[in-house]
């Protein structure tokens, strides 16, 4: 689950993590009131949205303009600034050409910058460990500069049996040619930082730029955080920070009913157990020349009711032209997914061609529910007939 | 032979009473696989309903009364690292979680635990292990499966269904079907279970079938390359597959671990790899049974 850079701020805020005053504003109004509450003379306003490239990225409605992070002298220009972005679709790097509306921007105070760094929190699957990443290239997304300068990347391994320890931070602090009390600014706040994401059960915490301030103190500029969807049950405070209007409806919608589901811009809909089936599943429709609609893992508890949901989000999509669904039962049952097949088509008048392809525990059961059914069913023998048949019927039907 | 598991192999469940422990126990038990018992703390002392096997608050108590050599764990994602951990604390040598959605923290936390113990974990969010006709731990279809000589490693459950089907199909069978299962942290990963395919006897060919994200594809790959082919060498023929060629960079798919993110953890950079390693890559999932018979034939 993402979040906004200001929940991300108040939430590093309480623990130690230093930031820079800050206050959200929904209104412009609001937003010279928010900077009227800081010191000034220099204020940020930054538009809200659940991806990067803000500062680079601009509003769609107004393409030659100034970007999503602005600077203002005044509390009346921050309300202009704020003016110019709420409620406007801001397009950057990471948006997809659609971009996304801001509905809210964060009023900052402004910061002597002297130098700006990267830093960066994950789990390392290589090593199993939190890693803990810093780099001089301050701004730069840290892919680009894996890609370009690794050597820049500096890398700390933290053994969770003795945790963060002072010669972690003090390795990344002379890394990056930190100096005097700059050190222990730095410890400061990577320790913070790493005792931050293991409460909050963090996926990726980056602190992108870093900054050093003229004063020698360090201070996060920009934060993002992600947390681990597999560990929110244990953090039912932080589901009120959830923004659905980040979220694709279709996939909010899919979520709702505990489905995993990614939306495409194929034409083949797609219904599979498993996610490595449902992923072959989406290869498969490649190489027989079309192209998948989405991913969708019914997972292996599926039962009619679940099937009749992932049919009713699948044909929502008006590119889809046919559905394949692919199921190698295990724990998922064919006879159990078969009369949700039957069910849903009834209840949802299904408009496109289905091909279905069954295998697995109970499989003939499951057949013989759909051919009794007397519904227009392709059947398939296995997954490259089924594959073949789908993207026949598509063609027949362009 | 086989690996992991086989004939001597005595199986014990943890979250025993529960819909899944009992429904994928008996079916275990069904196929053959020696079962003899399990926990479900604060039922120990009574015997479980439906397969009349004894039940213990502890592992540590079920392993000294019935000689329990492999776990295997149903208990929920909340309490399931807690569960690993207690089967490490047991030495209990084969330990297998099938449970999905277990935080990467705690797994953090299991893996730090199985450095230096007497524990082998497989999973978690897993299928599980089958030896065919000797022994099935975790929820694959048994009926699928023969005996026979292809070891399958892979990181999805059905598409190891897949290939099971495809070389029971080709006439091949299966020596043992590893499924080390879709978490970025996890027990056992290719390396390790290539590792025993090339010492064990009976496996006398490969079929690996990773996925996007993480790179544990290509240092399987690098690892068959130094230990696999060559004079001297086993040179069991691989065939190798990776799911997620379609999959749009930064979208996790399903799978915890199956996301990309820097670039060389694409389904095109691991089949490449795979490739000059001197893996036979299998284009469609639909052709691992038949690539395996043309390896076969050289």
């Amino acid at each position: 689950m993402n979040i906004h850079e200001y929940q991300a701020k108040e939430l590093l805020r309480q623990r130690g993590v230093a930031v820079l005053e800050g206050h959200v504003a929904w209104t412009p109004e609001e937003a010279e009131a928010a900077a009227r509450k800081l010191p000034g003379p220099i204020y940020v306003v930054k538009s809200q949205i659940h991806a990067g490239g803000r500062g680079a990225g601009r509003f769609a409605d107004d393409p030659n303009g100034k970007g999503g992070v602005r600077l203002a002298k005044s509390p009346e220009e921050a309300k202009a600034a704020a003016a110019a972005m709420i409620g406007h679709t801001l397009v950057t790097k990471q948006t997809g050409p659609g971009g996304k509306l801001v509905s809210r921007v964060y009023v900052e105070a402004g910061c002597d910058i002297k130098r700006e760094l990267y830093l960066g929190l994950l789990v390392d699957r290589s090593t199993s460990r939190v890693v803990i990443m810093a780099s001089t290239e301050g701004g730069m997304e840290i892919e680009e500069v894996a890609a370009s300068h690794p050597e820049k990347i500096l890398k700390v391994h933290v053994d969770p049996a003795s945790g963060i320890s002072g010669f972690h931070a003090r390795k990344l602090a002379f890394g990056l040619g930190l100096t005097g009390k700059q050190v222990a600014s730095f410890t400061k706040f990577v320790t913070s930082l790493y005792g931050a994401f293991l409460e909050l059960d963090c996926a990726i915490v980056e602190i992108n730029p870093l900054v050093v301030t003229g004063a020698g103190e360090i201070v996060a500029l920009d934060a993002k955080v992600s947390f681990d969807d597999n560990a929110l049950f244990r953090h039912k405070d932080l589901e009120g920070l959830r923004d659905d209007s980040e979220m694709d409806p279709k996939e909010l919608d899919a979520t709702r009913h505990e489905l995993n589901y990614v939306a495409l811009d194929g034409e083949i809909g797609c219904m599979v157990n498993g996610a490595g089936l449902a992923m072959a599943t989406m290869d498969i429709i490649k190489l027989y020349g079309s192209s998948p609609a989405n991913f969708l893992d019914v997972g292996g508890t599926a039962n009619a009711a679940r099937v009749t949901e992932a049919f009713r989000i699948i044909t929502s999509d008006a590119n889809v032209k046919a559905i394949l669904v692919n199921i190698f039962g295990g724990i998922a049952k064919c006879d159990m997914i078969a009369s949700g097949i039957v069910e849903a088509s009834k209840n949802l008048s299904l408009s496109v061609p289905l091909v279905v392809r069954l295998e697995g525990t109970n499989v003939e059961l499951g057949k013989k529910i759909l051919a009794e059914s007397g519904l227009a069913i392709i059947p398939a023998d296995n997954l490259a007939d089924a594959a073949q048949k789908v993207v026949a019927a598509v063609k027949k039907g362009a | 032979m086989a690996v992991l598991v086989d004939r001597n192999t005595r199986v014990m469940t943890q979250g025993f009473t529960g819909a899944q422990g009992t429904f994928h126990a008996s079916q275990g038990i069904a196929y053959g696989s020696t079962y003899v018992g399990g926990t479900t703390p604060g039922k120990g002392g009574t015997m479980h309903p439906e397969l009349n096997l004894p039940v213990f608050d502890t592992v540590a108590e079920c392993v000294e009364k019935t000689q329990a050599n492999a776990s295997v764990i149903y208990v929920p994602a909340p309490f399931a690292a807690d569960a690993i951990l207690e089967a490490i604390d047991a030495e209990v040598p084969l330990v297998i979680c099938i449970t999905e959605g277990i935080p990467v923290l705690d797994m953090v936390r299991v893996k730090r635990a199985l450095s230096g113990s007497k524990s082998v974990l497989v999973g978690p969010n897993c299928p599980g292990v089958i030896t065919p006709e000797q022994c099935k731990i975790g929820i694959m279809p048994g009926h699928i499966h023969r005996a026979g000589s292809v070891g399958i490693v892979s990181r999805s459950g059905t598409l190891t269904y897949e290939a099971v089907a495809q070389t029971t199909a080709a006439g091949l069978g299966q020596s043992t079907c590893v499924g080390i299962g879709g978490d970025p942290v996890k027990g056992l990963d290719f390396i390790d279970v290539l590792e025993m395919f090339l010492k064990d006897e009976a496996t006398k060919s490969i079929i690996m079938i990773g996925e996007i994200g993480g790179e544990a594809e290509v240092i399987g790959a690098e690892y068959l390359r130094r230990e696999n082919f060559g004079p001297g060498k086993p040179n069991k023929p691989v065939v190798g597959f990776i799911a997620g060629a379609t999959a749009p960079p930064g979208r996790r798919m399903g799978h915890a671990g199956a996301v990309i993110s820097g670039g060389k953890d694409t389904a095109a950079a691991k089949m490449e790899a795979m490739a000059s390693a001197g893996i036979h890559v299998a284009d469609s999932p639909a052709a691992l049974g038949s690539t395996m018979v043309r390896a076969l034939k050289g």
